[in-house]
């Protein structure tokens, strides 16, 4: 007989957190149902009734027990309220330094890819106490990331990134589940969450199953394959007829329209697909659509790669574009290629 | 729903009015319940349409030059003639009522079917344009084809949500159409009878509702889906 | 209501009940008595929530243990779909509103019958038709994109019959806007002389928010479910990224509905609660006027609270506080109610009757259910539960504990007007404690389940889960059979029940001044109303105004 499980276990700091809130309610819970219960008890038994014809009293009482029992209520939920959206608020915004994974769902597996090219489907092998930012998209239909023990789910979505954030405190194999419902074999897309020492996680790198290059190179290698380069990266004496992409993650980037734009994921993702969409102030709307030519995963490796391409000088913007995207990459496996063979972007920043 | 408030049930209990219905008191109680009750499915409608109206804001500002370039294949025209059509058609309701109002059962026949000609002409213009949509291959589906204007962004994809759009939009249109045009003919025989007279014409009002309310639909949709393309 | 002295004429059998007024087929099938098509409703409900029950207790049996052995994965997703979709809009979303509702609104307000009583009859046939539609597709195979249909599993992935299935909601939700609109016609114009807004009993206070949300919610996800109909049949790709569209605007415009349904089908319950607190503590409801607004109060508030079901979409943050603030604001109203039922107690002259014993099963589930539903509304804690057996034992509490409860005790409670006979005490009172104890069984578990992190709609699942996972199968199979009781006996009572009386519960309310069964208008008399909601003991200030109105 197995013991009964009734709490998950802890293996983040938010985790415990979750569950200490979890706790307050659950008291505060218990509170009231048990004073309704009691109530309702004694009332029965206090007040049943007697005789067949009995009726009740009816004696109209001032407002002010119910202006009570309006105001407590409402009390206790602001308080937890903002406790909630506290929390909500660091759950959602991942802190500096945070190390970049990649996640792809498709029905009915999880692929996931580490920051120096190692390929993983449904386990996911990470470093104690490591901040992993996890960028997530999917293939076909909607999935979900969730981690009970790090109290923690993110819905992943077909056309769009979405991203979560945590710091594995425990060493330990946790579940990972798919939470939103996607097809026949929706109970079957688990896994499993491998938190290890760092010296086994570097071991296991060493040894383990490592796919070769880092998002960053293969997304370079993209970069020449795709001839983006033609048209967004000129040497001396090219014609530009694209905005140099020389970093421009993280930044404003103004927009025909005369509106502006910040570069993120999904910016870059949608003007790789849907080029049209916003066009860059000062540029023509010339550029092919890469819809159907890219799959999700080269477009991890081409975004990956532009996110590379350093930030503009001066701007240390650190929360968007934190170091530890390129930092990782040098512990990496050493012998698998040198990280980008395209040419060092020249020319410089071009004023658009 | 319309058939409730206009129920023309011979079975006129004791008191008052041949018109009126068994579990009403009089016929202000009748007449009051079926004006409402047709209000009451009118904001039902707008939620319908409302339905409809959020996604075409959503993805009209998310694919904004897309839609005015799509925009341009519907016939501004067309569309404009349907809406002087469909503004006449509001004014002949209207006096229709009118002609309840003062009694005259001839007027009010003529001024239904003039309705039901402008309504009849709408649909015909708006089948001769589904038509040349379908000639174009602009209705979405496996045979949507898309023929971008030279030397523009082109988006077959957007444009299809655009066309996907219309044709939701304005076929829920047209079906309300419809049975507008078949609650107006089940008025015309009543009408010729004589019993609207300016102290029971309830039936009239109600359709009458109806029929201003899918006019202003279209007020809505022919701007929204047509005029967005012209500079 | 001094006219109840007159009706003592209860011998006037001069004419007949309503269910004596002809016995075709036909005098059934083109009925325009709200009361006969109340019955036709109670008929059609019941057979679905049978079939509904079925798919749960298959559910049930299938995670008994944790490998999926019992039925296979894709039959699974059918069930689990089918058993939402059948209970949510099949039989909890007309329940109580089109049977005891339709029964009872002219009833309780002193009207011969809804403002549009062939309208009402043509929503019957309406929600037949998409009873057809969806058992048509469950026939052909069913539907395996669960009861929510999101895309774009439901409009590119999924190989069940979607559009049958999405057409049937679509039908449905009509009979549903057919019903909201005659219950608000006739709450604003069928009132009898002296029935004022605040002298209707609270049931039709409930009724008439119910029906403004049903007006103003169904017909956007009949709209939204037409566009994933055209968008499957077509291949468009309005929801669907590949093609440009936005599969989350389908799950706003979802929700948009569907979460003010949950008040759709809780609404009319907390109704039939007030009724019976009233009627078996002979008392009138503790700060009458504040219930009745909370009602109203829910119903608008409930509009505004879509998004916290997109806690985990990727919605923006700013937006999810809002909806977070916004859905533990509707808990308030919701309290109310709690604390004003219990208070009613106080003082009260309490009966335990079998219909009292569900509505004070209702005020605990529903307590518990509305307390853990502030919880998901938590923000960070929502991020644990979201998609876990928590939010499903969550709203089984709300909508099982609650509207079931609250439909079981007003079916005994009013059973002996609709048909004038009275059923077994000890078997029905037996079967409200297997349900109420069943219930608890069942899902109580879940929650638990949920926090340890069980996905819902899994079909096989992590064996350290199976204890709890037993026990809810157990609780369904106790739950089972005191459904399953009640059948039984009601169907006894119609055939050797004993004569139930104008009033066998000594209850106000104009319902029970008419006879049992009522006559096909009614009341065989004019109603004039003169007196508050549930007087049972008029106080000195009702006496004092009565005396300054008749002076």
């Amino acid at each position: 007989m197995r013991s009964l499980p009734f709490f998950p276990e802890e293996a983040t700091a938010a985790a415990r957190e979750v569950d200490l809130m979890f706790g307050a309610w659950l008291g505060i819970s218990l509170f009231f149902t048990a004073l309704i219960a009691v109530l309702i008890v004694v009332f029965m038994v206090r007040f049943r009734r007697r005789h067949p014809d009995e009726v009740g009293k009816s004696e109209e009482m001032g407002p002010w027990l119910e202006i009570i029992w309006s105001a407590v209520p409402l009390f206790i939920m602001l308080a937890m309220f903002f406790w909630g959206a506290r929390l909500f608020f660091v759950q959602h915004q991942a802190p500096p330094g945070a190390v970049e994974y990649w996640a792809t769902g498709k029905q009915w597996m999880w692929k996931f890819e580490h920051p120096n090219g190692a390929r993983e489907i449904n386990h996911l092998h990470l470093p104690l106490g490591q901040t992993v930012k996890l960028t997530m998209t999917s293939e076909d239909v909607i999935h979900s990331f969730g981690v009970p023990a790090f109290r923690l789910k993110q819905d992943v979505n077909p056309g769009a990134y979405t991203r979560v954030w945590f710091q594995p405190n425990r060493v330990g194999t946790y579940h990972l589940f798919c939470d939103q419902y996607c097809g026949a074999e929706h109970s079957r897309m688990v896994g499993s969450i491998v938190v290890m020492s760092a010296e086994d996680y570097a071991a296991w790198l060493a040894g383990g199953p490592v796919g070769g290059q880092s998002p960053v190179a293969v997304g370079a290698q993209l970069f020449q394959s795709l001839a983006c380069y033609t048209c967004h990266e000129m040497g001396p004496g090219w014609m530009a007829r694209g905005p140099s992409l020389q970093g421009v993650y993280g930044h404003q980037v103004p927009l025909a329209g005369g509106s502006s734009v910040l570069a993120d994921e999904a910016y870059l993702r949608e003007s790789i697909l849907l080029p049209a969409a916003k066009v860059v102030k000062g540029w023509q709307p010339i550029m092919p659509t890469y819809q159907g030519q890219v799959s999700e995963e080269q477009l991890i490796d081409l975004i990956a790669y532009l996110k590379s391409l350093g930030s503009a000088p001066a701007m240390g913007t650190g929360a968007v574009n934190p170091p530890g995207t390129s930092s990782p990459m040098e512990g990496g496996p050493a012998g698998s290629m040198p990280a980008s063979p395209s040419a060092p972007p020249a020319g410089g920043p071009r004023s658009k | 729903m319309h058939s409730g408030g206009v129920s023309v049930s011979a079975g006129a209990g004791g008191h008052g009015h041949a018109r009126l219905q068994h579990h009403f008191d009089d016929l202000e109680q009748q007449r009051e319940a079926s004006t409402l009750g047709m209000w009451v499915f009118l904001c039902t409608e707008i939620l319908f349409f409302g339905g409809l109206f959020t996604t075409y804001v959503i993805y009209r500002q998310r694919f904004h030059g897309v839609f005015a370039q799509a925009s341009r294949d519907l016939n501004v025209v067309w569309g404009g003639t349907n809406t002087a059509v469909l503004i006449c058609s509001s004014l002949t309701m209207a006096l229709a009522i009118w002609s309840a109002q003062i009694n005259r059962r001839k007027l009010i026949v003529m001024f239904l079917l003039i309705t039901m000609a402008f309504g009849l002409t709408f649909l015909g213009i708006k089948t001769v344009e589904y038509k040349e949509k379908f000639e174009h291959h602009l209705v979405p589906g496996p045979h949507f084809h898309y023929v971008c204007p030279p030397g523009e962004p082109c988006h077959p994809e957007q444009a299809e949500i655009f066309f996907s759009l219309y044709f939701c939009m304005t076929g829920l249109h047209a079906l309300h159409m419809i049975v507008g045009v078949g609650l107006l003919s089940y008025l015309l025989l009543p009408s010729w009878q004589g019993r609207y007279t300016s102290e029971w014409h309830n039936p009239l009002e109600c359709i009458g509702l109806y029929w201003h309310f899918v006019d202003i639909v279209w007020i809505f949709l022919f701007p929204l889906l047509y005029l967005i393309g012209a500079h | 209501m001094n006219s109840s002295d007159t009706t003592s004429a209860e011998l006037a059998l001069d004419r007949p009940s309503y269910l004596h007024d002809g016995y075709g087929w036909k005098s059934w099938l083109l009925t325009k008595d709200h009361k006969r098509i109340a019955i036709l409703y109670l008929i059609s409900i019941t057979v679905f929530f049978a079939i509904g029950g079925i798919f749960a207790m298959l559910i049930r049996l299938e995670l008994l243990t944790p490998e999926g052995d019992l039925v296979q994965a894709a039959t699974y997703n059918r069930l689990f779909t089918m058993h939402g979709v059948i209970m949510v809009f099949l039989f909890l979303v007309p329940s109580i509103p089109a049977t005891l509702g339709n029964f009872l609104v002219p009833l309780m307000i002193g009207a011969k019958d809804l403002a549009f009583p062939r309208i009402n009859l043509i929503s019957w046939y309406i929600y037949v038709l998409a009873g057809i539609f969806i058992l048509w597709a469950l026939i052909h195979g069913g539907v395996d994109t669960g009861w929510t249909f999101y895309t774009p599993f439901s409009t590119h992935y999924s190989n069940g019959y979607v559009v049958s299935t999405a057409l049937g909601v679509f039908i449905a939700g009509f009979s549903s806007i057919l019903t909201g609109l005659n219950f608000v016609v006739t709450i604003h114009r069928m009132r009898a002389p002296g029935m004022t807004w605040f002298r209707l009993p609270l049931f039709i206070w409930s009724h008439y928010a119910t029906s403004l949300i049903m007006i103003l919610g169904t017909p956007v996800i009949a709209v939204t479910l037409m566009m994933v109909a055209v968008e499957r049949a077509l291949n468009l790709g309005l929801f669907d990224p590949r093609l440009g569209g936005d599969p989350i605007l389908f799950q706003h415009l979802f929700w948009f509905y569907s979460h003010p349904a949950v008040y759709i089908m809780v609404l009319p319950g907390m109704g039939v609660i007030s009724e019976l607190i009233a009627a078996f503590t002979r008392k009138r409801v503790f700060g009458y006027t504040v219930v009745a607004f909370s009602s109203m109060g829910i119903a608008v508030l409930g509009f505004l609270v879509w998004g916290h079901h997109l806690f985990v979409t990727g919605e923006s943050v700013y937006a999810a506080t809002v909806f977070s603030l916004l859905s533990m604001l509707v808990a308030v109203p919701s309290a109310i109610k709690v604390f004003n039922w219990t208070a009613t107690l106080y003082e009260g002259s309490v009966s335990y009757e079998t219909p009292m014993l569900y509505a004070l099963g209702f005020i605990g589930l529903f307590t518990i259910g509305g307390l853990t539903g502030v919880m998901i509304a938590t923000l960070g804690i929502d991020l644990h539960l979201h998609d876990t057996y928590f939010i499903i034992a969550h709203f089984h509490y709300v909508m099982v504990g609650g509207t079931i409860m609250a439909y079981m005790g007003g079916l005994h409670y009013w059973w002996p007007k609709m048909t004038g006979k009275l059923y077994p005490v000890f078997a029905s009172r037996l079967s409200a404690l297997l349900i109420f104890v069943g219930f608890n069984l069942t899902f109580f578990p879940q929650f638990i389940l949920g926090y340890l992190g069980m996905p819902r709609r899994y079909w096989e699942y992590p064996p350290e889960f199976q204890v709890w996972n037993v026990l809810s199968t157990a609780g369904a199979s106790v739950l089972g059979v005191g459904y399953l009781l009640p059948l039984c006996y009601f169907l006894y009572s119609l055939f050797y029940g004993k004569q139930a009386g104008a009033n066998p519960w000594g209850a106000k309310g104009l319902e029970w001044a008419t006879t049992s069964p009522p006559p096909t208008f009614n009341f065989d008399y004019p109603v004039v109303v003169d007196e508050e909601a549930y007087e049972y003991a008029p106080d000195a200030r009702a006496v004092a105004r009565q005396e300054a109105h008749s002076a």
